[in-house]
């Protein structure tokens, strides 16, 4: 069977800084990272290939330097990694970037097989948007499976696929079809190590480089700003309180310490007090 | 759509040209909010909604719509009613056995239909699992733009939607705007606005929409469901008291700190991203952006920075405190009161104190 994990390399927001004074992102020096939400479909992803057998490719869009992340994905162990890369795909939001993917996805079918499953992560660290799993699935018809926890089940004669799937209150579970895109949750599995023969293929490994024309994408019109119905207009900082915290003062012990801190509390919210007598004796 | 794309300009341009929409969209009108129901239960993100969507319609002086799809029945009904009282005009029902559970397939299909059919200008879902699995497709059905999780929606002078979000692993804001597309789609996480004022009696008008839809033509099938366990679930969002840790606790076995104080004073308790990315917490209890927004009379915030992330999950809280050791820390200029100081020094003495004010005849020990 043939799985296709959708990746995104984004800046490690941990080390993300925003410059004091001018308020602006201070990207310079801040490593990047394979999205960590996308690491848990690449681990289902690679678990499933080792069972049923077949390959696992990783794909991406970006800037040529996404190169290091797709060879970060062959030494975890995928089989084969494309990238995307083409001027005309900057400024695009989720929308157009569903078109390029989808785009790329029907050329890896094409060159390399038809894909059962689509993986992608369930949302990046960078956008937080959670759309373009579902955007890629509605785009090549896929069923679209995303929250879930744990694939229990997959019948490759009757290409049934039986899962589990976060919803608000609980777990469903579900039985689908393939071809399908799923999403995994977080936690749902443990990222394996890359073993020693993976590093060694990465380091020697091809990336398959691909241009918008080469992805057989000819309406660039849909590709990048031109292609995004969403524009961001203004960019900014959020406005401070007017006033800073009112600090209260580090007394002669802790205990005294603590006693002026939780006066100052109640001193802000007066009927704070009854309510937190309140909850704190069960009630 | 293509033939109607805007001509190729550069991003500065673009963000500033004069917003002419193309002739197809122009019939496009209302504020229409998803009413999200599971269980028979609407999601009280919907009522929050309502709210801020009632403001936006009133300002564009056009209708607010509920739109409710679930099982033919009571359910449906009773949400439409909720919708009225929650500041709903009218409200569309779709009724069909195959929308009783949510899946995408029918849910897409039938709020796409109902779109094409009545157009909308703005279209407000919730940013649950369910509001984020939906409103992906079907923006990407309809070819429109969507913003997700934002934390203000406002009008503009002409009238477009202006959707404010986190931006950059939220370390700054962004306002966005649909230009040439309609409906404007944009997610809203729970909590993040205020719940308005039920207003009972209120009255609306139910308009029906039926949909083609067959349980033999959808493919995914639900075989059962199993509710959460209530040990499982945290009442975070919805807590008067709420303690939380972050880097500054330095050690896993340090946030045990923030889990005494909490059971001290009868609170729930959280953390900032950084300590679920480092899996010391478990995500559901996650206090931010891409975790939970809570609303808390009093929120405790212990060696956390304050990024913007966070901050935009704590904002709604009547009063916020830090104990941090930067007194020049983010989280210093929203809090209302603050210690400098270090977190896993302070917090026993804290919780001790606490523990006399409200229990002062009790000597147990914590069992942690």
């Amino acid at each position: 069977m043939h799985f296709v994990v959708c990746i995104k390399q984004v800046p490690d927001s941990a080390q993300i800084r925003v410059h004091p004074v001018t308020n602006t992102i201070m990207r310079q020096g801040v490593p990047t990272i394979i999205n960590p939400y996308d690491l848990f479909s690449l681990e289902e992803a690679l678990r499933l290939r080792d069972k049923v057998g077949g390959a696992v490719t990783v794909l991406t869009m970006g800037p040529p330097m996404a190169a290091d992340s797709l060879r970060k994905a062959l030494t975890i162990g995928a089989d084969r990694a494309v990238l995307l890369t083409d001027r005309f795909f900057a400024g695009s939001d989720t929308l157009a970037t569903t078109y390029a993917l989808a785009q790329a996805i029907r050329k890896i079918g094409e060159t390399f097989g038809k894909p059962d499953i689509v993986f992608a992560g369930k949302q990046t660290i960078d956008g937080d948007t959670a759309q373009v799993g579902p955007g890629i699935a509605k785009r090549l018809d896929l069923l679209q499976l995303t929250y879930v926890s744990a694939l229990t089940e997959i019948d490759q004669e009757n290409r049934t696929i039986t899962l589990e799937r976060r919803s608000e209150g609980g777990t469903q579970v579900l039985k689908s079809q393939l071809p399908c895109m799923i999403t995994m949750l977080e936690g749902s599995n443990v990222v394996r190590r890359g073993k020693i023969d993976d590093a060694l293929r990465a380091a020697r490994a091809e990336i398959v480089t691909w241009s918008a024309k080469d992805a057989g994408i000819e309406d660039l019109t849909l590709c990048g700003l031109r292609g995004s119905p969403t524009v961001v207009k203004r960019v900014f900082a959020p406005q401070a309180r007017a006033e800073k915290a009112a600090l209260v003062e580090i007394a002669a012990t802790p205990a005294e310490t603590a006693d002026a801190f939780i006066e100052a509390i109640f001193a802000k919210a007066p009927t704070l007090e009854a309510d937190m007598a309140k909850l704190a004796s069960g009630f | 759509m293509s033939d109607q794309k805007p001509a190729p300009q550069t991003a500065g341009s673009r963000a500033s040209m004069k917003k002419e929409l193309p002739e197809k969209f122009r019939d496009h009108k209302h504020v229409w909010v998803f009413m999200e129901m599971e269980r028979g239960i609407v999601h009280p993100v919907s009522f929050e909604l309502l709210g801020e969507g009632r403001k936006l319609a009133d300002k564009l002086g056009v209708e607010l719509a509920g739109v409710v799809m679930g099982a033919p029945g009571e359910d449906v009904k009773r949400a439409a009613k909720e919708a009225f009282a929650y500041g709903a005009d009218l409200c569309y029902i779709v009724e069909n056995p195959v929308l009783a559970d949510y899946r995408n397939e029918p849910f897409s299909r039938g709020l796409t239909q109902l779109v094409n059919a009545h157009k909308p200008e703005i279209l407000l879902l919730g940013a649950t699992t369910l509001g984020r699995d939906l409103a992906g497709s079907v923006a990407t059905t309809l070819l429109t733009g969507l913003t997700a999780d934002c934390t203000e929606l406002n009008v503009d002078d002409d009238k477009s939607l202006a959707a404010t979000r986190p931006t950059f692993g939220g370390s700054l804001l962004c306002t966005i705007y649909t230009l040439n597309y309609r409906p404007q789609m944009a997610t809203v996480r729970p909590r993040v606005m205020a719940m308005p004022p039920r207003q009972e009696g209120r009255e609306g008008r139910i308009a029906p929409f039926s949909v083609d839809l067959q349980e033999s033509d959808i493919i995914t099938k639900i075989l059962s469901f199993i509710p959460d366990r209530d040990s499982n679930k945290s009442n975070l969002a919805f807590a008067d008291v709420v303690v939380a840790g972050g880097m500054g606790l330095q050690s896993p076995e340090n946030f045990q700190l923030v889990k005494n104080l909490a059971a001290v004073l009868g609170a729930e308790f959280g953390a900032s991203r950084p300590l679920i990315q480092k899996g010391w917490v478990t995500s559901d209890r996650q206090i931010g952006q891409t975790g939970k927004t809570i609303r808390p009379k009093l929120y405790i915030a212990a060696g956390i920075s304050g990024a913007i992330q966070h901050r935009v999950g704590v904002e709604g809280a009547d009063l916020i405190v830090a104990i941090n050791t930067d007194k020049n820390a983010p989280i210093m200029d929203f809090a209302h009161l603050g210690i400098v100081t270090d977190a896993i020094r302070f917090l026993p003495a804290l919780t001790e104190a606490f523990r006399k004010k409200f229990s002062p005849h009790s000597n147990d020990r914590l069992a942690g």
